[in-house]
């Protein structure tokens, strides 16, 4: 899958709780990866085995991804281009399941990021109860957030045409969603805000804003193609409205005063989840 | 301080902020330092860098990791005692190549030097995959805000973290510990 996962994680499971996680990942990586010919995903989209040849996980992953198919009338998909695919369900269910185990060896609070889609158990600080705050890149301006979500014991995924081009297609039509320029879910479990996350870009506005609404648990952000943007009910409870709109971020580089500036106060409206 | 930071992503901000801010520095001068111990970014303030333990920690899946590393000391940074420099393999990338160093010391990354960068420094290259994780630092600078982890990151494709994952793949952190523990050797 290409990527890179980041750990902040107390003391005390750093050592073996961690080397656990990080083979965890591997192991994914070596039974989903549509990019290693030898994956059991691979395996299965040429025909060499079927499912019951494949780990158990693979089943498991391919009946999820058929809910979100399901629950987005076709919009996520496991295929992409034709070819079974399943990875815009695995990445944020293996980060997820990072945040599991880390949480299953002791850890009060942790985060966990696996290239841009953040997984947080708990929340940080040395007592776990201070939020995380997770910031959304802003698709417009390279160089910019426009929001930050904070709480803690949630996800944020964010999809979108923006980081690595075109890369998400709407399966109805085979063709490249153009709508959206990125859309972050928030929500209790990553795995579920990633594909959603996709499903919506693939949908476009308005159906995706309508249909996010419709979600038990998530919330949703998103810029479209001509810079405007919209948020789901919900979601401004998460974020830190105003502070961190787009304006408020702007290029400080360029301008020497406001890098002294101390800023807006950095006390932020947080809600608690608890997981669904 | 009982928070561990493991913190490739927040290495990975401030070696990016290099990549932008900096492009007018001769390649292969070490530019600036990156405090993994801080967070996703420097100066977020809370990470305690001297008392707490750092270190990082990659999943690197596949096609992250580097292959026929070229690991060891390099000519790229002047090192005090007890550091210790590993280089990444170079990472090709639509601008160019690119190839960064690491500075080590006691499991740390103390700086994170870059020995190669594409040629051309018109700031147009701040589009896409060079271009955001300035922000990060910069805006904390700005707005004393701390930013743990951020989403729709840019920071998944680029050449700068294949060539951060392989220095790190090529000894400079934690690559010893994994392998001690068997399976958990970055994939190539």
């Amino acid at each position: 899958m290409g990527t890179v996962v980041s750990f902040d994680v107390p003391a005390s499971v750093a050592g073996e709780p961690l080397a656990e996680a990080v083979r965890w990942l591997h192991w994914v990586d070596a039974r989903f990866s549509p990019f290693r010919a030898d994956s059991d995903v691979s395996r299965l989209a040429r025909g060499e085995v079927s499912l019951a040849g494949c780990v158990p996980e693979v089943g498991s992953v391919l009946a999820a991804c058929e809910a979100v198919a399901a629950a987005s009338d076709g919009y996520f998909s496991a295929s992409y281009a034709g070819r079974l695919d399943p990875s815009g369900y695995v990445k944020g269910w293996a980060i997820e399941r990072v945040a599991a185990l880390l949480t299953a060896a002791g850890s009060a609070g942790h985060c966990v990021n696996g290239g841009g889609d953040v997984q947080c158990a708990g929340g940080r600080g040395a007592d776990s109860s201070e939020p995380w705050r997770v910031g959304i890149a802003d698709p417009r301006r390279p160089r910019s957030l426009c929001r930050v979500v904070a709480g803690t014991s949630f996800a944020v995924a964010t999809s979108g045409i923006a980081e690595r081009g075109t890369h998400i297609i709407d399966p109805h039509t085979g063709r490249p969603a153009t709508g959206l320029l990125s859309v972050t879910v928030v929500g209790p479990h990553l795995a579920l805000a990633d594909a959603y996350a996709t499903a919506a870009v693939a949908m476009g506005s308005p159906a995706a804003r309508d249909w996010i609404g419709t979600l038990d648990g998530y919330c949703g952000f998103a810029i479209e193609a001509d810079g405007a943007s919209w948020e789901t009910p919900g979601f401004s409870v998460y974020g830190a409205e105003g502070a961190y709109s787009a304006e408020a971020v702007s290029l400080p580089k360029r301008d020497k005063a406001r890098a002294t500036d101390p800023g807006p106060p950095t006390s932020y409206p947080v809600r608690k989840l608890g997981n669904r | 301080m009982r928070r561990i930071m493991l913190a490739v992503a927040g290495t990975v901000a401030g070696l990016v902020a290099l990549l932008t801010f900096r492009s007018h520095v001769p390649s292969a001068a070490p530019v600036a330092s990156s405090n993994p111990g801080t967070g996703a970014g420097a100066g977020a303030g809370s990470g305690g860098a001297g008392t707490t333990g750092s270190g990082a920690v990659t999943g690197g899946l596949a096609g992250s990791g580097g292959s026929g590393g070229s690991g060891g000391q390099s000519g790229g940074a002047v090192l005090t005692a007890g550091e210790r420099a590993v280089d990444g393999n170079v990472a090709n990338t639509a601008y160019g190549p690119v190839q960064i160093q690491v500075v080590v010391k006691k499991g740390k990354i103390v700086k994170v030097n870059i020995l190669e960068q594409p040629s051309s420094t018109a700031h147009d290259l701040q589009i896409g995959q060079f271009a955001f994780p300035q922000l990060i630092s910069e805006t904390l600078k700005a707005q004393s805000a701390r930013i743990d982890a951020v989403s729709g990151g840019t920071y998944t494709s680029g050449g700068y973290i294949k060539s951060l994952q392989s220095a790190i793949d090529n000894g400079a952190l934690w690559a010893p510990r994994l392998a001690r523990y068997g399976s958990a050797t970055p994939s190539t």
